[in-house]
């Protein structure tokens, strides 16, 4: 049986002499994507803002003009409808009317009343209230649930490597999230908690690439004493280029079924999720193991402090 | 690395059958499960509220008001302390409550050492710190100045909460909703989620009443002029009938409260739904005293400040038991009877969070997360089977057990699998193979340097176990980060991404080492294709 393969052997690609090119198009990306971020914005959930949500589904297709029409012809602040994974269901957002539970109780019954008036097909499938308070809890979580865990990871990279490495990794992550949040702006699909499980997922999976990767730089730091530290580099993403490969399909193939069939609750995440896998593999392989060079590594770097000593003993 | 010990061949072998036996019970119908042998694993995984539908209730507490509350009681306690001091009653005067502390002047000096004497009697003390449940301090000679402690006003708290706790459970129970969820988070917040339930509004109904009853005089002397204007008596307040708005003065002071109810029934008297109680035998007596000595006075019942009645006492009632009556329906009688039954809340409870997911997203969700991860499963599948042949089906393998050995550990732990946890396993699908890719690339490497069959396989397992270790360490980092402080959907992600971190590399890469070792040991081969 001959067997598929996706890299052929000994490929040579000369990824470090592109590292110029690839630190524009990283730098690029990365200053559009904050741009993004201040003009458009974010469009935030009811996790993050506050607020009212339903979701309405129709037997038909329905109009989002009128229905905005109904929903703002009850006069409960300004509204914000959009279609949710399909043209039949709706995607209802309001602010929270002052007052406490029983009015917004009210609110939900009179929208779902005047819903249900102009269209009888329609059921309620999720309702979601969040006050003011509870979402800037959960901002206030879903920061430092990502800052801390960027924070262990340069922490284990430093340990179990360098402090190089711990720089290089950080500065891809840093790049991987802000362009998965630049998506978020320029799409403006709905940016809510399911969003930020998916941005840590990405971090963690960047992070297996860079892992493999600082592992085989390691190891053939050791090996090859001599070899400079470009065509050294180059060697390593090479050798581990097929399986980089190989996990990232393996990993395209499990997202794509699930952005395809997995439903529209789960389409955002899954979508955010797919993009930083693709986003993340660009960055282990053109910019955080070229990014080294920058940084300084080179054969001393692992060197042992006791080598040394055993040499000259020998050479004695 | 290619030994394998008979001893640890059949203890991967148990772990795995043991996998399948408690991974089982999740292929069926909830219904068909329980009319198994009581010998058979029944439990099942829990299904979050997204999957199965049902509502979602963040409840907070009311600090402040609680924090003023108990600042009105240590006030109540320490005048009527005083009052009754052994030795002869300490007359105090000027008495303020205000900004959290209560302080009043002693009238005769002499008394000031015996008053603080009695009243650090009075405050409790707090764990092994030493702290007590509030400071007595003397001022200016003859002021005594009364504070909460912070470990008074937490431990109040943390007594609030257990008890509201009980209480929200109570309420429940009545409803004849199942398998409601109630639990503490954090200091001052509940989470109460109902499966099945579509609409909250009779929930939120109910949890959102304190349900403080208590039967007070009204206070006939008052100038009807001034109970309009909101003007009160000395000794007196200001309440509202429930019914018309109307403003009604009635003493302070309650003859007696709800705390010693022992019963309440909705009943329907002549045509009307009324609520019939009962005391328990001391609130019986002291309503038997209190109504004989008030006959032919109004009295007001009054739940939450707010008044439902006011009738006149004809006789005294003396069977502890009567019946409140005001504008019922058949729904808001029985209401006010559980409320009645299941006792005041100790504290304000405020709705901050609510989420309901109707039972066709629940059934929708889980039929697309499951046809997603099966497609996943077979797509992974095909790419490891055409990319790396036999030892491609050895990582198959291994993803199914993978697969298996998740759902034995979410239904032997209980964890809950929610809709982002759908999304961790079919995730973890992909991720898992990654282990296998590593050590097969590693061995298809060594075989081009030239390794003969069993060195490669050897140095490929060896030399891609510390990748493994570094990448998989690194990813139970961010899963524990992700689990401390994410909320909701991103704890049952982190959840299912923990556990599949685990099994992933039990499976990938000793459960497929040791089909590999057995084939190699059965066959061999002196070349492989890979």
């Amino acid at each position: 049986m001959r067997l598929l393969k996706l890299v052929p052997d000994n490929t040579n690609i000369g990824f470090v002499r592109m590292r110029w090119v690839a630190f524009a198009v990283t730098l690029v990306l990365t200053l559009s994507s904050i741009a993004l971020l201040m003009t458009r914005g974010l469009n935030l959930g009811v996790d993050f803002v506050g607020g009212l949500m339903m979701e309405v589904k129709f037997e038909q297709p329905v109009k989002l003009d009128e229905l905005r029409a109904t929903v703002d012809g009850l006069d409960y602040g300004s509204s914000a409808l959009q279609n949710f994974g399909g043209p039949d269901t709706v995607l209802v957002r309001l602010p929270l009317p002052p007052g406490d539970d029983a009015a917004v109780q009210k609110v939900v019954q009179k929208v779902q009343a005047a819903i249900s008036e102009n269209h009888k097909d329609a059921s309620f499938r999720r309702v979601e209230t969040v006050s003011g308070k509870v979402s800037d809890e959960l901002i206030r979580d879903g920061i430092i649930a990502i800052v801390l865990s960027m924070g262990a990871i340069a922490l284990f990279t430093w340990f179990r490597f360098e402090w190089h490495f711990g720089v290089s990794t950080i500065v891809a992550l840093i790049h991987d999230v802000t362009v998965t949040l630049g998506f978020f702006a320029l799409t403006q699909l709905e940016f809510d908690l399911n969003i930020v499980a998916a941005v840590l997922t990405i971090i963690g999976y960047s992070l297996n690439d860079k892992v493999v990767i600082d592992d085989r730089i390691r190891e053939n730091l050791r090996k090859y004493r001599q070899m400079d530290i470009g065509p050294l580099i180059d060697l390593s993403v090479n050798e581990t280029l097929s399986r980089t490969y190989a996990t990232t399909m393996a990993l395209t193939l499990a997202l794509g079924s699930l952005l395809l069939l997995g439903g529209d609750v789960l389409f955002g995440f899954t979508a955010a999720m797919l993009l930083g896998i693709v986003i993340g593999t660009y960055s282990s392989v053109f910019v955080s193991s070229s990014l080294l060079i920058s940084l300084g590594v080179g054969p001393h770097t692992f060197a042992p402090a006791d080598t040394g000593a055993a040499e000259k003993v020998g050479s004695r | 690395m290619l030994e394998f010990s008979k001893v640890k061949i059949w203890s991967i072998i148990a772990v795995l059958v043991a996998g399948f036996i408690f991974a089982i019970p999740n292929a069926f119908p909830e219904e068909q499960v329980q009319a198994w042998p009581s010998w058979a694993p029944k439990k099942q995984m829990n299904l979050g509220l997204d999957l199965r539908g049902g509502s979602h209730i963040l409840l907070e507490a009311n600090a402040e008001g609680l924090a003023r509350a108990n600042i009105d009681k240590m006030e109540e306690d320490a005048l009527s302390e005083l009052r009754r001091a052994e030795g002869g009653a300490i007359a105090v005067g000027d008495v303020s409550n205000r900004g959290g502390r209560v302080s009043f002047l002693v009238r005769n000096v002499d008394d000031v050492d015996r008053a603080v004497d009695l009243l650090r009697n009075l405050s409790m003390p707090i764990g092994v710190t030493g702290q007590r449940s509030f400071n007595v301090e003397v001022a200016d000679g003859n002021r005594i100045v009364l504070t909460q402690t912070s470990a008074g006003r937490t431990q109040a708290m943390e007594s609030a909460m257990t008890q509201a706790v009980e209480v929200i459970r109570r309420r429940i129970d009545e409803l004849g909703t199942r398998e409601p969820t109630i639990i503490r988070q954090g200091s001052q917040r509940i989470v109460v989620q109902v499966p099945g339930l579509q609409d909250p509004s009779a929930l939120k109904q109910l949890l959102g009443k304190t349900a403080q009853l208590e039967f007070k005089l009204v206070d006939i002397t008052a100038d009807p002029a001034d109970v309009a204007a909101g003007r009160a008596p000395a000794g007196s307040q200001i309440l509202q009938m429930a019914d018309t708005g109307q403003p009604i003065a009635v003493k302070r002071r309650a003859i007696i409260t709800g705390d010693q109810l022992m019963d309440a029934q909705q009943t329907l008297q002549q045509g009307q739904w009324v609520v019939s109680f009962r005391f328990d035998s001391a609130g019986g007596r002291r309503f038997a005293r209190t109504t004989q000595e008030n006959v032919g006075k109004p009295f007001a019942i009054v739940l939450d400040n707010r008044v439902i009645s006011a009738p006149n006492i004809n006789e005294p009632i003396l069977g502890g038991s009567g019946v409140i009556s005001g504008s019922f329906n058949a729904e808001s009688s029985n209401e006010l009877a559980i409320l009645l039954r299941s006792g005041k809340l100790p504290v304000e409870l405020k709705v901050v969070e609510e989420r309901t997911v109707g039972p066709d997203l629940g059934a929708d969700s889980i039929r697309a997360g499951t046809v997603a991860s099966l497609v996943a499963v077979l797509a992974v599948g095909v790419f490891m089977l055409v990319t790396y042949g036999r030892f491609g089906v050895y990582a198959n393998i291994a993803l199914v057990l993978n697969v298996v050995l998740i759902l034995a550990v979410m239904s032997l732990t209980g964890a809950t699998m929610t809709l982002p946890g759908v999304a961790g396993m079919v995730l973890t699908i992909g991720a898992a193979v990654d282990a296998n890719v590593l050590i097969n690339e590693r061995i298809r490497e060594e075989r081009r340097k030239g390794r003969n069959v069993r060195a490669a396989v050897e140095t490929g397992f060896k030399e891609a176990s510390r990748t493994i270790w570094d990448a998989n360490t690194m990813n139970l980092i961010v899963a524990a980060v992700m689990f401390a402080f994410g909320s909701g959907p991103i704890k049952g992600f982190a959840v299912v991404l923990t556990i599949g971190i685990v099994t992933s590399v039990f499976t990938a890469v000793t459960v497929a080492r040791l089909f590999i070792v057995n084939w190699l040991n059965r066959k061999r081969p002196t070349t492989i294709t890979i």
